[in-house]
């Protein structure tokens, strides 16, 4: 008898879940959920995104079953080679074409901001991890993004004002010129003025650069206490090494990474980057949540992930859940529902959607260790502080947002 | 304080100095370019990724063989000119008799396929080359810190750069050297076995961008996209010093080095682009180059 109740029991309960997913399918847009990976696959940023990132992507899709309520998940990518065209294009064709519902990975921030007006004009949706520039949600905030990981605000906020009150007063910028480096420059000199240092002079480089040799002769000879490097990537790497050439750090001046990734610090080694002072939105080694997630990545990838990758990877599982709770992958649907879910999970603390699209959450202020405190080969930072994520970001009060009611 | 152009003199002699040190890794890799173009006709696109793979023979060099910087400067070179000789012998031989196009889309091809390759096993991060120890540290010039390093760098590819004009426009394999190219079925009768002076010639001219590659390790990281960045300037030096022209790829790598690091001085945006302002001027005013012949 029990065994005929209990089948019973269960041919309902699997009758009434095929009922609801074919009701959920109904709302999901042609029954698939499809997400477009648009990154820097093979140039300067490739290894703090990249095909790591799709992999995260690709992970949190497994995690979380392959399929929302039945309507199977589909991933696609591309490589924006950094160049806003070709990343403004290819989402276009994603839209006309593919029927894309969320556009994840956007690193260069540039492309992301030619993404996101594309993104705009279809009311489609896109979550931003790699970009950094403030502006994203700031003036160029639009209803259909969200920015995740980081931004220059708290990357300025952390490093600039720690340096600062350690008595870095003086300094001389080195900025990538284009809009991210732009952004962090303005960000960066905001926060050393207001703390009472000074910025005394600066040099716009080419992006990229190899040869940071003339511009760190430069800022030997400004006398500048600090020199800040407003750059990312394979730039920021170039600067450090090359300002070790020159011996800067042994005639008394210090250097301020804005934008440290892990791999750079790895890509460095311990030597070249020891004291370093970098804010990061998350790091590996951070607890055993963290841990545990990036362990499973690195059996899979080989590297230890950046925030980037991790935050690829917790965007997308809040996404899956929006879409799952409200059975939809209508844009301002999910996007309603993913700001109303405060976040917390391996990569996040205290995190929360605003209404300029700004995921804010804990930030952390770290420096890289010494080769004698580094117990293995990824382990690089120590965590120093952690910036709460209200202090962290560019409060609404200041916000050029247009969603944003002042 | 004396300043230049509102430069403080000191800073300006700085940037001279190290335009000339950059100028002589432009030097170097156009002089390859212009040897194999000069001799061999051959648009090498595959210039950069040799250049790559010298720096990358001295990482994984010394990372899994123990091969030091000093041999590595002779191993390096060595091995990538044994490989250029060997794509020499095997793919470009055989479009030998083709238009100059299909050599140059199938270096450039190799090119990709090097670095694509490279870029996978990798990523594009680089990884340090350390400074030999008997070159760290620098000499506090006055107006500048000179690292020691960078000053070898000069020095090496001068050397380089000077022996390699002395053999081609001064010794008797110079001469045969170019005989041959000139005229192959001549030289033949003469029994100079002219397809194996083709394939020496690849090689050497592989070698010396190889041999770039090696100076450049300690310098900058050592990443698969290293060749690319900078073989379009060399292109671009190779154009204005006249294609093929030995003394007009040195003069003209030194030279445009010089103008770079000014432009980083007085205007860094256009840093990047002043070159090919440069090539257009040179291109409208000379269209074979300043040191170019007549075809």
């Amino acid at each position: 008898m029990t065994f005929i109740k209990k089948t019973l029991a269960s041919s309902i309960a699997i009758a009434a879940t095929a009922a609801m997913a074919t009701a959920a399918q109904a709302e999901i847009s042609d029954g698939t959920v499809r997400i477009g990976y648009l990154a820097d696959m093979s140039g300067t940023y490739r290894d703090l995104a990249g095909p790591g990132g799709l992999e995260a992507l690709e992970m949190a899709i497994e995690d979380f079953g392959g399929s929302v309520d039945g309507a199977p998940i589909e991933v696609f990518s591309a490589d924006d080679r950094n160049s806003a065209d070709v990343g403004a294009n290819t989402v276009r064709e994603w839209v006309d074409q593919r029927n894309v519902d969320l556009v994840a990975g956007m690193v260069a921030s540039s492309v992301t901001i030619a993404v996101t007006n594309v993104l705009e004009a279809n009311d489609k949706l896109g979550i931003v991890s790699g970009s950094a520039a403030s502006s994203i949600t700031n003036e160029h905030c639009t209803p259909n993004h969200i920015h995740w990981v980081y931004d220059t605000y708290p990357l300025a906020n952390g490093t600039a004002r720690a340096v600062v009150e350690q008595g870095g007063d003086t300094w001389f910028m080195l900025t990538a010129d284009y809009a991210f480096g732009h952004a962090l420059e303005a960000d960066v000199t905001k926060v050393v003025e207001e703390n009472g240092g000074e910025v005394i002079g600066g040099v716009r480089h080419p992006f990229p650069t190899d040869d940071f040799s003339s511009y760190i002769l430069q800022a030997q000879g400004s006398g500048a206490k600090i020199i800040g490097l407003a750059n990312a990537g394979s730039d920021t790497v170039n600067a450090i090494n090359t300002a070790s050439q020159f011996g800067v750090v042994e005639a008394g001046q210090q250097l301020a990474g804005l934008l440290v990734f892990l791999n750079d610090v790895y890509a460095m080694g311990l030597d070249a980057t020891q004291g370093l002072l970098l804010t990061t939105g998350w790091y590996w080694n951070m607890d055993d949540e963290s841990r545990e997630w990036a362990e499973r990545y690195y059996e899979r990838v080989g590297s230890m992930p950046t925030m980037v990758q991790a935050g690829i990877y917790s965007s997308t599982m809040h996404y899956l859940q929006a879409v799952q709770a409200t059975g939809s992958d209508d844009t301002q649907t999910v996007r309603e529902y993913m700001m109303k879910q405060p976040i917390h999970d391996f990569f996040a603390r205290n995190g929360r959607i605003r209404e300029d699209g700004r995921m804010v959450h804990d930030m952390y202020l770290a420096r890289v260790k010494s080769p004698a405190e580094s117990t293995h080969e990824w382990d690089l930072y120590e965590i120093l502080t952690s910036i709460p994520a209200e202090e962290a970001y560019r409060p609404l009060s200041e916000s050029q947002c247009d969603l944003v009611q002042n | 304080m004396t300043m230049i152009f509102g430069v403080p003199l000191a800073v300006f002699m700085g940037q001279l100095l190290l335009g000339l040190i950059n100028g002589a890794f432009y030097a170097l890799l156009s002089l390859g370019l212009a040897v194999i173009f000069g001799l061999l006709k051959i648009v090498n696109f595959a210039h950069g990724a040799m250049y790559m793979l010298g720096a990358f023979a001295t990482l994984l060099g010394l990372r899994y063989l123990g091969i030091n910087y000093w041999a590595a400067l002779l191993l390096a070179p060595l091995a990538v000119g044994l490989f250029g000789m060997l794509i020499e012998r095997v793919l470009l031989r055989r479009i030998g008799h083709l238009d100059h196009l299909y050599g140059l889309l199938l270096t450039f091809g190799l090119a990709l396929i090097f670095e694509g390759s490279l870029i996978n096993l990798f990523g594009v991060s680089g990884a340090r080359y350390p400074t030999p120890e008997s070159l760290a540290g620098g000499y506090q010039l006055g107006f500048m810190f000179l690292p020691k390093y960078r000053a070898w760098v000069l020095l090496a590819a001068v050397v380089v750069c000077f022996a390699t004009w002395f053999i081609i426009e001064r010794t008797r394999l110079g001469a045969y050297l170019r005989a041959g190219t000139e005229n192959p079925a001549l030289m033949q009768a003469f029994g100079v076995n002219v397809p194996l002076l083709v394939t020496l010639t690849y090689g050497f001219g592989v070698a010396l961008a190889a041999f770039a590659g090696v100076l450049a390790a300690p310098l900058y990281p050592v990443s698969p996209t290293m060749g690319s960045n900078l073989l379009i300037v060399v292109f671009a030096v190779v154009v204005i010093g006249g294609m093929g022209s030995i003394l007009g790829a040195v003069v003209t790598g030194l030279a445009m080095g010089l103008i770079e690091g000014l432009t980083k001085v007085y205007y860094p945006e256009a840093a990047n682009t002043v070159i090919f302002l440069v090539m257009i001027l040179v291109l409208l005013l000379r269209p074979t180059g300043l040191f170019g012949k007549e075809a």
